[in-house]
């Protein structure tokens, strides 16, 4: 199946997606007519950035059925609600072990570019705690139902978001480096 | 017929091609090149749009601002993010001030253009500039005295010489109005003076408003606005007043003529040049050195069979007025008429030419001579042009294009066979003189309802509508409800494409003007000139306003500009609005991201100025609007207001 991929080293923070995402999820469909609707639509990405990177990456959570990445971790700090399926961050037992990274496609290539740049100092806690935020706000990215690409890959003018065939998840084949998903 | 047949052979690769160029213009001679390009491979506008899809949202509501370097900084349009930019600037406040920086890039474009305008004048008037003369001493006379230089004694280049000093002191004005301000109804001067926004050097508003919106200054929207109005003020009642006006006196008040239109009128046997941008100043030249005997031989030893001149753009609505020039299209026909691969060289000035013409010209044997001191583009061969020797340097543009000739690859030329006729040249002085002299026939014919009303439709071509598609419906509809349209700048060459243009076009119309032109032998659309023409088009509505002793406000008249793209535009629906006309947008203006700033547009500016805007995309809903504003004030004057 295809899933959303984040590209990190390509996010100019322009915050495209974000309007788009909120504009996909608005009862008009269109920017201008959205912009008056109540309550006001609501995105379902986030641009923020990792302060010691320096970059800005889109972050965003569909919150899997069976969610891989509740499944590695380690220490239980992600647990997924068995009703709403929610998948929970516990920041006080992270240990920012990034395994859970290493089974999220969306942010495996966000993993990669660490790896390669050695900069161990940014935190998974700190995504995670982003994507909290996103769950608080009772929303959370359903690949743009009914559309067949998501409106955040479509207005990402430098395609940091890619919209990407993957193998079954888990035990999953996806791309080794990020570069392998320009094609 | 023809077309089907072709159709018909057609692989379903070819289908899908020829779908895609009906959708993206109404005009055949265009689809067809669009068609041609397609089979080239050759890349245009509308594949460059594409390219831009999704358009950046903050871009499109107004609301990134860039006018520091603490920025950029932009607001979530949702309310889920940034509320304020970091100096605490608001989105009413960044909405306002960005458009009040696209009201002077339009104001300064048009009011550069007077200017240079203005300064050949001084240089014919002292004998500097040879190639140019006084083409019509009543508008200089009439002129001098309206600024009051005495003209008795003096031969014509003193008064004229007088008379650019005058001009020139508009622009650098530091105390007073502007003297063109003089020409509006009472009321509305009156008006302005209480609003505070009668304009002053036409510089000088320009510059406040750079001013105005650096970090820091204004932060009250409706203030911002309200310098927005004087600045379009000071391009309609000024700058663009200012260059129809001398361009007149230089070059000749516009006459009615014939002419033809579209991509059609290129030709197949002479040497094809096309004048594009927006100045007369050099095409003027252009226009005399193809008559020139010594290139017409030359042409002739390159085996062609004369020099054909057509315009686009505005550069080509001046010549058309004046000479009857032919068009050969609209703003987004300028690269089409490269594809058809019969043009010699593409000659431009200033102003809504595309930069991709250089890499455009290149793919075939067209010359991209580029003319202007202020303007250079990619791949141009640059032929600066300076007055003193105007005629000298259109010679050498002639002579470049003529020699260019033989490289024309015939395998590679496709010219549309539409070419349409068109009655061209109606100034405001020729309006008059069609009418016996006055106004009054026209009112007559108002008051009776035979003419319902008077539509002002203008402006640019845009991608994001279907090429022509808003122009020549809305002007259609408009006409069909007898509402006398007056149009300049493309939407006058998008209406000539569509046979709008003629005597003839009556047919399309009420009854009422229907028989209006068919006594006056006049098309039911009436082209008056490139888009600083528009000011025309104000001196006309003042001449209505004063003979019924009424505001323009009260006139039961309505413009609009259903595919406008450029900075100019905004400029011109600034003084449209502000000096009393209701208009509709058909593209939706980078204002909607504050709600105070669209309120007031389309709403609030009505107590003001008595007039504001709408956005209607849909040419048939803009004409309805415009006809519903026509009834109102139709009512409110007392006349019958029953369609
Ligand atoms: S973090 Fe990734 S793997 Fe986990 S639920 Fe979200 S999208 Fe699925
Ligand atoms: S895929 Fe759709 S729902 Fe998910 S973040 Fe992107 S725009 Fe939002
Ligand atoms: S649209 Fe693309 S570049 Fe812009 S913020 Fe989102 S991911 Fe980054
Ligand atoms: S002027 Fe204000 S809103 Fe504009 S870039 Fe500077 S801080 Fe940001």
């Amino acid at each position: 199946m295809k899933d959303l991929i984040i590209r990190p080293e390509r996010c100019l923070g322009c915050r495209s997606c974000e309007i788009a995402c909120a504009v996909a999820h608005s009862k008009s469909k269109s920017l201008f007519s959205a912009l008056g609707e109540q309550p006001a639509p609501k995105k379902r990405i986030y641009v923020d950035c990792l302060p010691n990177l320096e970059i800005s990456i889109p972050i965003t959570c569909r919150h899997c059925e069976d969610a891989p990445c509740v499944s590695v971790c380690p220490t239980k700090a992600l647990s997924q609600d068995e009703v709403t399926g929610i998948v929970s961050h516990n920041p006080d037992h992270c240990v920012d072990c990034w395994t859970c990274s290493m089974v999220c496609p969306r942010f495996l290539p966000l993993y990669q570019l660490i790896l390669n740049i050695g900069c161990w100092t940014s935190s998974m806690a700190y995504n995670r705690g982003v994507i909290s935020r996103q769950t608080d706000a009772g929303v959370k990215c359903d690949l743009c139902q009914g559309r067949d690409i998501p409106a955040c890959v479509e207005a990402c003018p430098t395609h940091a978001l890619v919209f990407y065939e993957l193998e079954e998840i888990p035990g999953t084949k996806i791309p080794e480096t990020t570069s392998e998903l320009t094609g | 017929m023809e077309q089907k047949e072709n159709e018909k052979s057609m692989d379903s690769d070819s289908e899908t091609m020829l779908k895609k160029v009906y959708e993206k213009s109404i005009d055949p001679a265009s689809q067809t090149i669009l068609l041609k390009a397609k089979q080239e491979g050759i890349e245009t506008a509308w594949d460059r749009y594409e390219k831009q899809l999704p358009q950046c949202s903050f871009g499109q509501l107004g609301v990134c601002c860039r006018n520091c370097n603490m920025g950029p900084c932009r607001i979530d349009p949702f309310g889920e993010g940034a509320e304020k930019g970091i100096c605490g600037a608001t989105a009413d406040i960044i909405v306002a001030r960005n458009l009040l920086r696209t009201i002077a890039a339009g104001a300064a474009a048009h009011s550069d253009h007077a200017r240079d305008a203005v300064l050949t004048f001084k240089k014919m008037s002292e004998g500097a500039a040879g190639s140019y003369a006084i083409k019509d001493e009543a508008k200089l006379l009439s002129l001098a005295s309206e600024y009051g230089i005495p003209t008795e004694g003096k031969n014509r280049e003193k008064v004229a010489s007088e008379l650019a000093d005058a001009l020139l002191l508009e622009f650098g004005k530091q105390t007073g109005s502007l003297l063109c301000t003089m020409r509006a109804p009472e009321p509305r001067l009156k008006l302005w003076t209480e609003l505070g926004i009668v304009p002053r050097g036409i510089d000088r508003e320009i510059v406040e408003c750079m001013h105005r919106t650096h970090m820091g200054v204004d932060n009250n929207a409706t203030h911002i606005l309200l310098q927005g109005l004087r600045t379009g003020l000071s391009d309609g009642w000024g700058g663009s007043m200012i260059a129809t006006d001398v361009q007149d006196i230089l070059f000749g008040t516009p006459q009615p003529r014939m002419s033809t239109v579209n991509l059609g009128v290129l030709s197949r046997d002479k040497v094809n040049v096309i004048v594009h941008g927006h100045e007369p100043i050099l095409s003027e030249m252009i226009v005399e050195a193809a008559e020139d005997t010594e290139l017409l031989k030359l042409a002739q030893e390159k085996g062609a069979a004369g020099i054909n001149i057509a315009g686009i753009c505005c550069t080509g609505n001046e010549t058309l007025m004046r000479h009857g020039t032919p068009i050969a299209g609209t703003f987004l026909q300028q690269e089409l008429a490269v594809i058809t691969g019969a043009v010699e060289a593409m000659v431009v000035d200033v102003q809504c030419v595309m930069p991709s013409l250089g890499e455009l010209s290149g793919c075939y044997h067209t010359k991209f001579i580029s003319t202007s001191p202020k303007a250079d583009f990619p791949n141009t061969v640059r032929m600066e042009f300076h007055e003193e020797k105007a005629y000298e340097t259109a010679k050498e543009i002639i002579r470049l294009a003529v020699e260019n000739f033989p490289f024309r690859n015939p395998e590679k030329v496709n010219i549309p066979a539409e070419k349409q006729e068109c009655m061209v040249g109606f100034s405001a002085e020729a309006i008059l003189n069609a009418l016996g002299g006055s106004p009054d026939p026209l009112i007559e014919a108002i008051k009776s309802g035979a003419v319902w009303g008077v539509g002002a439709v203008v402006g640019c071509n845009n991608v994001k509508i279907k090429h022509n598609y808003g122009h020549v419906n809305l002007v259609k509809e408009l006409i069909k409800n007898n509402v006398l349209v007056v149009t300049t700048g493309c939407n006058a060459i998008a209406c000539a494409e569509a046979g709008l243009l003629v005597p003839e076009a009556s047919e399309l119309a009420g009854e009422g003007l229907k028989a209006v032109c068919k006594a006056l032998g006049i098309p039911p659309v009436l082209h008056m000139g490139s888009c600083v023409d528009i000011s025309r088009i104000l001196v006309l509505s003042s001449v209505l306003a004063n003979r019924l002793g009424v505001d323009i406000s009260d006139l039961p008249v309505a413009g609009a500009a259903p595919e406008w793209m450029s900075e100019k535009a905004v400029s011109i629906g600034a003084y449209v609005v502000s000096s009393g006309v209701f208009t509709v947008l058909g593209t939706v203006p980078p204002v909607l991201g504050s709600q105070a700033v669209t309120a007031l547009l389309t709403r609030d500016l009505n107590n003001v100025v008595g007039a504001s805007f709408a956005v209607e995309p849909d040419p048939f809903k803009a004409a309805a609007l415009m006809l519903e504003h026509i009834d109102g004030k139709r009512k409110s004057l007392g006349l019958n207001s029953d369609r």
